[in-house]
């Protein structure tokens, strides 16, 4: 089994914590990762701000960058919701404009083998207690890509659940979107700081440690804000809480 | 506040109005998750919830294909059952045909059932202008009405206001327009309700004209529906002698069974009912019963123009029931004024463009008017993919440049070009690694203080991911 990790040009430069969880992640559940070094965006702000022929050669540059691997991993839920649902679209009004199937067949070759990290450890690994340790209350925020395009429905939370030492606690309005939504965020700021106020105040109503989620994107949003009012709450990836242990906690 | 839609300012600049008025936000975010939780529950109740679903898109898809068909087929049906039709090209040439039929009957007042398509193309201004005057019989119509305010919502046009505003508009206005509201009145619903009924029983039966629209037209018999809970509808389309129908060209169904679907479906979107309280059928005219005088204005305006456009098209499988807009998170905090258009919310956003282009500084912006959470698209009765069409319509909008977006284009490129260099992309990274904590949490200027105005900035990582993986494991 050849598993490449998609990193994602947002843990790659910002997150990187996430991307180095998710490759310890993976290793302690017997996976070889390859991290192949081609790999930069897969061109999700570029396509939903309105600019979907800047977006094909990042398309190209995916699907050379994980020839050959049975499975692309990646810790972002929104990244392999813009490779399932729009690299197909991509290709298919680009063979619609006459310009051939290369996007199409892209888009073909990596839409099948491409799993969102949670997804990857229940369905692929069959995996749902990942050996991990960490004693903190924490909440989940199911971000709108996790839950309504990919459907990964309780997997967060049966790993969350059958962390040693975790406790999981509901959060109110959890299906409601952060206010995040790429572009939206400056194109909009005063209803995604509107949206994103209501989430924090969600989130520390369970007097949760951590606001955990699939997503750093939301998180950035959310923890900008918890930040900004020096909240007793800090917000952190799936994949870090799932990657801690007792021999090396999370940062 | 005026009553049309004209010369608004784009989405963000009408959202940050709406955003800090406290009444306003209180009034929707109660409203829409009320009848958003209701909602679930009733629709939670239909096993074959997805298959009605899926047939309902089904059916409105094959009709659209097949408009020409159907429309035709309508039309002889409802002239052989003593209608006349009338085909409209645009708001003009509607308002016009109206206006004529009306004055023809030598009236100069009518009674209107609540239509989304006369209030598009501005009916009752046009009519006004004509000397006719037009009055609405829906309780959140008149509210809306009385005001001088505008729609706000698709189903409860007056949802931005409280039940203390509402008295108050009763109280101050009503006698200008006929029957005032009792001295007394207090914001009591019930009371709310009586003093608009008797206001408007005084209408309706004076009325000799009655103006509605129609939800869904049947092309094998020429029989008009209309879905309504109030009762006052059925009033306006029984009790006059002349009805004008003014609807959009996509209402036409094939059959009178495709209704089972979508009286299924709309009840249990829109208002959270098992069935329908007030569902008017007519074909054509009876004798001695009802209109005895039927006209059906069919009104394009922008519709076939969005039927061209194989992504944007399914916009005209809507139903009007709302639940996009309940569920909508941008929508409970930016209000419906914001959007510009008598359509506000989630279809507004893909409709109002595509019927009225993306040359106005609101219509261009309401592509971006979404976060693309896709909450619309989950409760869509007819699957309508609101997230598709408004991604679909911003690259119509990039396209075009305007304001912002020629710079926005060029910063684009630029990224995809790094973006498509992963040894200049890694400089980059390493570059903003290496000044990390010459970064301030907030920066001013434009652009960036959209974001740290209300976020602090994530702190950078000392390293790249890249790095630490060449590091740790080649
Ligand atoms: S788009 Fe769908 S959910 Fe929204 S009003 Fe139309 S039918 Fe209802």
């Amino acid at each position: 089994m050849r598993v490449a990790l998609f990193a994602t040009c947002v843990n790659d430069a910002v997150y990187p914590s996430t991307a180095i969880a998710t490759v310890k992640l993976l290793e302690r559940l017997g996976v070889t990762v390859d991290f192949p070094a081609a790999q930069t965006c897969c061109g999700q702000p570029q396509f939903n701000t309105g600019y979907r022929r800047e977006t094909e050669p990042l398309v190209e540059r995916m699907t050379r960058a994980f020839e050959g691997y049975d499975y692309v991993v990646t810790p972002s839920g929104s990244c392999v919701a813009m490779v399932r649902d729009n690299y197909p679209r991509i290709g298919d009004k680009a063979r619609a404009e006459g310009r051939g199937t290369r996007l199409k067949d892209a888009a073909t070759s990596l839409v099948p083998r491409t799993y969102e990290l949670t997804e990857f450890v229940v369905d692929v690994l069959g995996v749902t207690d990942v050996g991990a340790y960490f004693p903190h209350t924490v909440t989940y925020h199911p971000s709108c890509h996790g839950l309504r395009m990919l459907g990964l429905g309780d997997r967060p939370r049966r790993l969350l659940e059958a962390v040693k030492g975790l406790e999981l606690v509901e959060l109110p309005g959890a299906e409601e979107c952060c206010g995040f939504g790429g572009t939206f965020a400056v194109k909009n700021a005063d209803v995604s700081t509107a949206m994103g106020n209501d989430k924090v105040r969600n989130a520390l109503s369970t007097g949760a440690e951590v606001l955990c989620g699939a997503d750093n994107s939301c998180l950035m949003h959310i923890g900008g804000i918890l930040h900004r009012q020096d909240a007793p709450q800090r917000a952190l990836h799936i994949a870090e809480i799932l990657a801690s242990t007792e021999e090396e906690p999370a940062a | 506040m005026s009553g049309t839609f004209v010369g608004m300012p784009a989405f963000p600049k009408a959202a940050h109005e709406a955003v800090q008025n406290v009444t306003l936000r209180r009034n929707l975010r109660h409203a829409t998750h009320t009848i958003r939780d209701k909602r679930a529950v009733a629709v939670a109740e239909l096993d074959d919830w997805d298959q009605l679903r899926e047939a309902g898109k089904q059916i409105k898809d094959h009709t659209l294909s097949r408009l020409d068909h159907y429309l035709v087929q309508l039309e002889e049906s409802v002239t052989a059952a003593g209608g006349t039709v009338h085909w409209a090209a645009d708001a003009d040439e509607a308002n016009r045909i109206v206006a004529d039929l009306v004055k023809a009957t030598g009236e100069s007042e009518v009674v209107k059932v609540k239509s989304m398509a006369t209030q598009e193309i501005g009916l009752n201004e046009a009519l006004e202008a004509e000397g006719i005057a037009a009055y609405e019989t829906d309780l959140a119509e008149l509210i809306v009405q009385l005001g001088k305010d505008r729609p706000s919502h698709i189903l409860v046009p007056a949802i931005h206001r409280n039940r203390e505003e509402i008295r108050d508009i009763f109280r101050s206005e009503m006698s200008a327009w006929g029957r005032p509201a009792p001295d007394n009145l207090t914001d009591s619903p019930a009371e709310l309700a009586e003093a608009a009924r008797l206001h408007l029983r005084e209408k309706f039966l004076r009325a000799k004209v009655g103006i509605s629209g129609a939800n869904f037209m049947v092309a094998e018999t020429g029989t008009l529906v209309v879905v309504e809970s109030e009762g006052n509808g059925r009033m306006c389309l029984t009790l006059p002698e002349t009805l004008i129908s003014v609807v959009g060209i996509e209402k036409v169904v094939p059959t009178w069974q495709d209704l089972e679907v979508f009286l299924q479906t709309l009840p249990r979107s829109s208002t959270a009912e098992r069935m329908n309280p007030y569902t008017s059928m007519w074909t054509g005219t009876t004798e001695a019963d009802g209109p005895k005088t039927f006209h059906l204005v069919l009104l394009d305006n922008g519709r076939t123009a969005t039927l061209a456009d194989e992504v944007g098209r399914q916009a005209l499988r809507c139903i009007r029931c709302s639940a996009c807009l309940n569920v909508c998170p941008v929508y409970e905090r930016a209000g419906g004024h914001a959007y510009g258009s008598v359509y506000p919310g989630p279809i507004g956003a893909i409709l109002t463009p595509q019927l009225r282009g993306t040359q106005s500084e609101v219509d261009a912006s309401l592509p971006y008017a979404s976060s693309l959470c896709g909450a619309c698209y989950d409760v869509c009765p007819v699957a309508i993919d609101i997230p598709e069409v408004l991604v679909h319509l911003r690259e119509q909008v990039a396209d075009q440049g305007g304001k912002g977006h020629r710079l926005e284009k060029v910063a684009i490129k630029a990224a995809t070009w790094v973006l498509d260099n992963p040894a200049v992309l890694a400089v980059g990274e390493r570059v903003a690694a290496k000044t990390r904590k010459l970064h301030p949490r907030k920066i001013p200027g434009p652009g960036a203080s959209q974001w740290t105005n209300s976020r602090d900035l994530p702190e950078m990582p000392a390293e790249p991911f890249r790095d630490w993986w060449k590091k740790n494991r080649t």
